[in-house]
């Protein structure tokens, strides 16, 4: 195993992190007149490690760096959405960022160094590497939150995810040292052989304490609320797709290949944060006002009906979560896109009462929105319903009909803040006109919810067979 | 008496225990929850460097010294957005924190 060989398994991840010390290194240099330049130069090299990443899936896992690094059909694919979902988030953010006085060059950087984190810690084959990913992945997201640093929301936000996420970290990190301890090692591999005690049980229970916070399951999903609101939309856009489907696929892929010999001991656990997720997060929805916070709560919903793929087992599962995932992160990225272009006179909305007759003042943007709404809902024939339906044949064929019906309930009741979207969108009387939209997120917002109408495009289609062609290990 | 692994897992979990603690009961200011998230990363250390020397294996050192790095960085970003939050709040109250609710 030379160098060379090493890094062309770990080549996305490597071109990012040489793209973000470039970049650093100019940013230096140019200060904030090239954060236009900044952004293109991190747009482009998500895309480019996005294809890599997409590459990958199709030929056979490979192992790097003395075993500590992995590069997996299954886990690259997540990749791969995990990056072109960060270049996209960053493709929308330009105009935002601009009118709230938050354009510096940090902002892409910072972007490019999560995503990197995120998908150093998909390819982890090692606890060691884990760790490090989601270090690399939070400290940047915590700063990504306090972005807008003359914002008190803001500020406050980047606080609460800061104090919040480094104690899941904690847990994390504490889980590890003693899975680490009584496994005799930290690599994947030899967790996997190392027959079970009490001691693993308990760092296995703390190890997915540690994941759910970073996929904001409940009922370590506190924060999540709270950080949507405060941040700036442009960061949330990003928050709720590329770490929300790595984290979901981190889970998955340590619990499968990690402990996938002792699944009876990790099922129950992630069965009933899946069902915790998904009621806390239709119910939790039904009160707000705030659109972001009502994301928030759909987003915790959606995780949790991930993890019931997560919690059938790998045989039935893996290739439902990674479906599920990407069609639900693509809908919230275009969702985030309407969020965005909600701005009058400058100044950013984020009620559900301005969303008032959009479909008057912006047909296209109100067609988009509701095709999204729908899809996250789960109506047919859109592609959110297809992911449902992949999800819960998964359960059911690993036997947990208890959790299929949880969630069929609570996608009813999540139906409930779905359609007051609809409903002011094309009930309502519009309000005051709103500002004009850019093209980026303009655009966005058309092509993902075109997206969601899988019979029409091929590339979703074509997308999802890769997703399940994707095979664990 | 000699000290086994036993004595450093209960020293470490109860380090770990006084940190969490240290987040969720203190109600007077944020400097106090950096120094517990501190003592958190502090005692998985001790976790880590006790099993590598009972078990035999050096990967544990190497854990605990990715664990020190990280622990900086951490101290770094989280003193940076409080003295953000202190400049916008001109206060740093546990209490005090109560901008965004539902």
């Amino acid at each position: 195993m030379d160098l060379m060989t090493d890094l062309h398994v770990a080549l996305p991840d490597a071109l990012l992190a040489a793209v973000g010390l470039v970049g650093l290194l100019l940013g230096a240099i140019g200060g904030d007149r090239i954060s236009i330049l900044m952004r293109l130069l991190s747009g482009v090299a998500l895309a480019v490690a996005a294809v890599l990443a997409f590459q990958q899936v199709g030929q056979p896992s490979a192992l790097a760096f003395n075993g500590l690094y992995q590069a997996t059909p299954f886990t690259s694919f997540a990749k791969g959405v995990t990056y072109a979902m960060a270049a996209v988030a960053l493709f929308m953010s330009g105009g935002f960022l601009k009118i709230t006085k938050a354009e510096r060059y940090e902002y892409s950087l910072l972007v490019v160094f999560s995503a990197m984190g995120a998908g150093v810690m998909l390819s982890a084959h090692n606890l060691i590497t884990l760790y490090m990913g989601v270090e690399t992945l939070s400290l940047a997201s915590y700063v990504l939150a306090a972005f807008k640093r003359d914002s008190v929301r803001s500020a406050e936000a980047g606080l609460k995810y800061f104090v919040l996420g480094a104690l899941a970290s904690g847990l994390l990190l504490y889980g590890s040292s003693l899975i680490y301890g009584f496994a005799h090692g930290a690599g994947y591999d030899v967790i996997a052989q190392a027959p079970t005690s009490i001691g693993l049980t308990f760092g296995l229970v703390l190890l997915i304490v540690g994941l759910a916070f970073k996929a904001s399951a409940a009922p370590f999903h506190v924060w999540v609320p709270d950080v949507y609101e405060g941040a700036p939309s442009t960061v949330v856009a990003y928050f709720s797709t590329a770490p929300k489907i790595a984290a979901v696929v981190v889970l998955a892929n340590v619990m499968f290949t990690t402990f996938g010999p002792s699944q009876a001991s990790w099922q129950g656990i992630i069965a009933i944060i899946s069902a915790a997720s998904m009621v806390i997060g239709a119910f939790g929805a039904l009160a707000q006002n705030n659109i972001k916070r009502i994301l928030a709560y759909s987003s915790i919903s959606n995780v949790g009906f991930a993890l019931i793929g997560v919690a059938a087992g790998e045989k039935f599962g893996a290739s439902s979560v990674l479906v599920y995932m990407t069609i639900y992160v693509i809908a919230t990225l275009g969702m985030f896109g309407a969020v965005l272009a909600l701005r009058r006179n400058g100044a950013p909305l984020e009620n559900i009462s301005d969303l008032n007759g959009l479909a008057k003042t912006k047909p296209g943007m109100a067609f988009g929105l509701l095709m999204l709404t729908f899809s996250v809902a789960g109506i047919p024939p859109l592609a959110g319903f297809w992911g449902k339906v992949q999800v819960i044949q998964a359960g059911l064929h690993a036997d947990m009909l208890w959790l299929v019906l949880i969630g069929l309930a609570s996608s009813v009741v999540s139906l409930g803040y779905y359609l007051r979207i609809v409903w002011a969108v094309m009930m309502k009387p519009p309000g005051e006109a709103l500002d004009r939209t850019d093209w980026p997120v303009a655009t966005t917002v058309l092509a993902t919810s075109v997206l969601m109408f899988p019979v029409l495009t091929i590339g979703i289609q074509r997308l999802l067979d890769v997703a399940v062609s994707a095979h664990v290990g | 008496m000699a000290l086994t692994l036993g004595h450093y897992l209960a020293l470490s979990a109860a380090l770990f225990t006084i940190g969490v603690f240290g987040i969720f009961v203190n109600r007077k200011n944020i400097i106090v929850i950096l120094m517990a998230i501190e003592l958190i990363l502090l005692s998985v250390n001790i976790n880590l460097v006790a099993f590598s020397v009972f078990n035999g294996d050096l990967q544990g050192q190497v854990f605990a010294m990715m664990v020190l790095t990280v622990a900086a960085a951490e101290a770094a970003v989280g003193l940076a957005i409080l003295v953000v939050y202190f400049r916008n709040r001109g206060e740093i109250g546990v209490e005090d924190v109560n901008e965004l609710r539902g």
